[in-house]
């Protein structure tokens, strides 16, 4: 692992708000996850937010289910004299706030508990569409913002956004640019459009997820382009569950055309002390053309990455799942290749 | 689980194993009785292509399907000739057989577009089709993809019913935040008429100040407060000029979910040997059976290929550790780290998988192994199909 004095420069220093999405089954959670720590092992206070309901950053923190509040829930890597920072989660419900938001901007009093009694609080955030994406983001810009009032309110380096999948993801982010145009004047166009103010700035980096895989690689080429085109700041693709590389190239050639030396293979296989049958050898072979043949694959996606113009950055797969200890080793990975 | 002709499964893989019953994937398909086959499941575990691959399999052995997919990848829509979105079932090219297979994407917008102008008279449907909220509700919120999907299917299955032309409907449900959502959509549509707040809505476009009591004003007044006075009136026309047309939706929608609980009906929950994935399965399992759906089995796909051998991960890696200190250019320890990686993998999987079958040891399973690549054609739809079957 390299030292910290090593670490490059990171490649969004302006950006405040870290919005991460990806295909399904990509691990955008992991990666949103990851990157919350590497910011935090700079010594950067981060917010790390969920907003589909998943609990998905309490599962892989191994912490109790979040609640509507901002809970510590890791530090980051002690790394030299430097403090390292704290990652707070928060779990973004759209009926908490719905009405924290109504309790922040208006004095409603009695009538606050007439819309819940009248089934407004249930049909804004269950039934009517769209305006549960309008509640989830707004709470993000909340907690992103200089300057957040109320009780108790912590100034944050950073958030972090585990946000929806890469198809939903243009959407979800300009939600408000839709409702500003509905709400032609008073308090909900402003703050809709000081929600798209910060989305649309470079203190905002939506960085996305992928596999090397055609369907989640071409998701995220798409992805891209719907982004920018809806002016939205695009950050780095983030190539997640690459294949070990375990073989060295010229073997992984070798492996691929059946030309690897079997006698070879088995003498070794035999001084390292294992009981070497044909089927040993064979198995083996058969396995690295396997994995050969997917690491091709791998390849010609990893160029059409490559090919797009963002910075990447690669996490690989491990066997065991990613766990805690799996989380910090991705961070650092992160900070090495300068996302964080 | 993967069965293999050629290998007995070995090692810590057969011990003591909790298996699921074997879904019959064929014997699904070929059953008359099976008119309407649901794949449903989270995001990214292969909803569409098993859709696809189960219609083509079901077109191929002498059924008449349509495939209803919500969002296939562009190749594959391509191949399929159902690129263009023309909201239709399109007849694919290329079915082996005496079946026949039509496909079609869903056109959410188009679909609402075609309830209203079909329940509405033309200048309703005029006045309906342009309000703001209209056009943001039927466009590009989320929730209706849901609704448009239950609502296309009952379509589907009245036209098949009316002129005979379909003898089994596949359907892939949308990717939604929840897979439940899909569910949910008649419920919520439902609740939605219903609601205090419509009517709330709808009270003054109707008159009677019968119901303007204190409680009304207070929260109109409210409204008027949060959202401004143009937004409320907005959402009243809307709701107002809707009226008429929510008495079609609820019967439909009702109507359709009495369809998803008939016998008809087989509910297949698509996963991926995951955490997240087999969580979302167990938690679709639970509910469709709370909803008295009729669940066929779960499809596991994406799982990896089962290491060849008796040689474990531990000692595989223990030997691997031995060669590079002792010969560090050879290639055999290489080989023998990717196999301790891949009987780790298999390990993993399998493990997850049993414990969702101790959970639910009465679902019948089906485990597919990952392809190399993607599918994009019919031939790999071909390929993944036998996959289903033997698996």
């Amino acid at each position: 692992m390299a030292t910290l004095s090593a670490m490059p420069v990171p490649d969004f220093p302006r950006a405040k708000l870290h919005v991460v999405t990806g295909k399904g089954g990509t691990g955008k959670t992991t990666v949103a996850a990851s990157l919350a720590l590497a910011l935090a092992s700079r010594g950067q206070d981060v917010l790390l937010c969920e907003v589909e309901g998943r609990q998905g950053i309490a599962r892989l923190f191994d912490v109790e289910p979040l609640p509507y509040e901002e809970r510590r829930i890791a530090v980051g890597l002690e790394a030299g004299d430097r403090h390292p920072g704290t990652v707070y989660g928060l779990h973004i419900d759209p009926e908490s706030a719905l009405l924290e938001y109504l309790a922040m901007y208006y004095k409603l009093g009695r009538a606050g508990r007439a819309l819940d009694r009248f089934g407004v609080i249930e049909f804004a955030t269950t039934l009517a569409p769209g305006v549960r994406d309008v509640l989830l983001t707004g709470k993000v810009f909340e907690a992103a913002k200089e300057g957040r009032r109320g009780r108790g309110s912590r100034q944050y380096d950073a958030v972090v956004l585990d946000a929806p999948p890469t198809g939903r993801i243009a959407r979800f982010l300009g939600v408000n640019s839709e409702l500003a145009g509905l709400a032609r004047m008073g308090p909900i166009k402003s703050q809709a459009d000081a929600v798209m103010r910060l989305f649309r700035s470079p203190r905002t980096a939506i960085h996305l997820v992928t596999v090397l895989e055609e369907m989640p690689v071409q998701e995220t080429i798409d992805g891209i382009a719907e982004l920018r085109e809806a002016g939205l700041p695009v950050g780095g693709v983030v190539v997640n569950l690459t294949r070990p590389r375990d073989l060295a190239d010229a073997d992984l050639a070798a492996a691929l055309d059946g030309t690897i030396d079997q006698a070879a293979v088995a003498a070794d296989l035999k001084a390292a002390g294992l009981r070497v049958g044909r089927s040993l050898v064979s198995g083996l072979l058969t396995e690295a053309h396997d994995h050969a043949v997917r690491r091709a694959l791998e390849d010609s996606q990893r160029a059409l990455v490559s090919g797009l113009d963002v910075p990447t950055y690669e996490l690989p797969r491990l066997a065991g799942g990613a766990d805690l200890g799996g989380l910090y080793e991705f961070a650092a990975l992160l900070r090495v290749q300068g996302l964080a | 689980m993967t069965r293999s002709t050629t290998r007995a499964r070995v090692g810590p893989l057969a011990a003591g194993t909790s298996r699921a019953p074997a879904l019959a994937v064929d014997a699904l398909l070929d059953d008359p009785a099976t008119g309407i086959i649901v794949c449903c499941g989270s995001g990214g575990v292969g909803k569409t292509t098993t859709a696809a691959a189960l219609g083509l399999r079901a077109a191929e052995r002498g059924r008449h399907v349509v495939v209803l997919t919500i969002d296939p990848a562009r190749r594959l829509a391509q191949s399929m000739g159902i690129a263009q979105l023309d909201n239709t079932p399109r007849p694919v090219s290329g079915v082996e057989g005496d079946g026949s297979l039509d496909a079609m994407m869903l056109d959410m917008k188009r679909t609402f577009d075609e309830v209203v102008e079909s329940q509405a008279t033309p200048e309703k449907a005029a006045q309906i089709l342009s309000n703001p909220f209209y056009i943001a509700l039927s466009s590009s919120f989320a929730g209706t993809q849901e609704y448009m999907a239950m609502e296309k299917l009952g379509q589907l299955h009245a036209d098949a019913q009316r002129d005979g032309g379909y003898d089994l409907i596949v359907v892939d449900t949308p990717p939604s935040r929840s897979a439940l959502d899909f569910l949910d959509a008649p419920e919520r549509l439902s609740s939605f008429l219903d609601g205090r707040f419509i009517r709330l809505l709808l009270a003054p476009a109707k008159g009677p100040a019968k119901l303007m009591t204190a409680g009304v004003g207070l929260v109109t007044g409210a409204m008027t407060k949060v959202i401004g006075a143009q937004v409320l009136r907005d959402m009243q026309t809307f709701v107002a000029a809707f009226d008429t047309l929510f008495g079609g939706f609820r019967q439909r929608a009702q109507k359709t979910f009495e369809l998803l609980q008939a016998d008809k009906t087989a509910f297949l929950v698509v996963a991926a040997p995951e955490p997240d994935a087999l969580r979302e399965a167990a938690y679709f399992v639970e509910r469709l059976s709370e909803d008295r759906m009729p669940l066929a089995g779960m499809i596991v796909n994406r799982a990896s290929p089962a290491p060849w051998g008796t040689l474990s991960a531990d000692e595989a890696m223990a030997a691997s550790a031995r060669l590079a200190a002792e010969r560090p250019e050879s290639v055999a320890a290489g080989l023998l780290r990717l196999h301790a990686d891949r009987a780790r993998l298999v390990e993993r999987e399998t493990a997850l998988r049993e414990r969702f079958a101790a959970a639910h040891p009465s679902v019948p399973t089906a485990v597919v192994p990952a392809l190399a690549g993607d599918v994009h054609d019919l031939g790999g739809l071909r390929q993944v199909g036998t996959l289903l079957a033997d698996g």
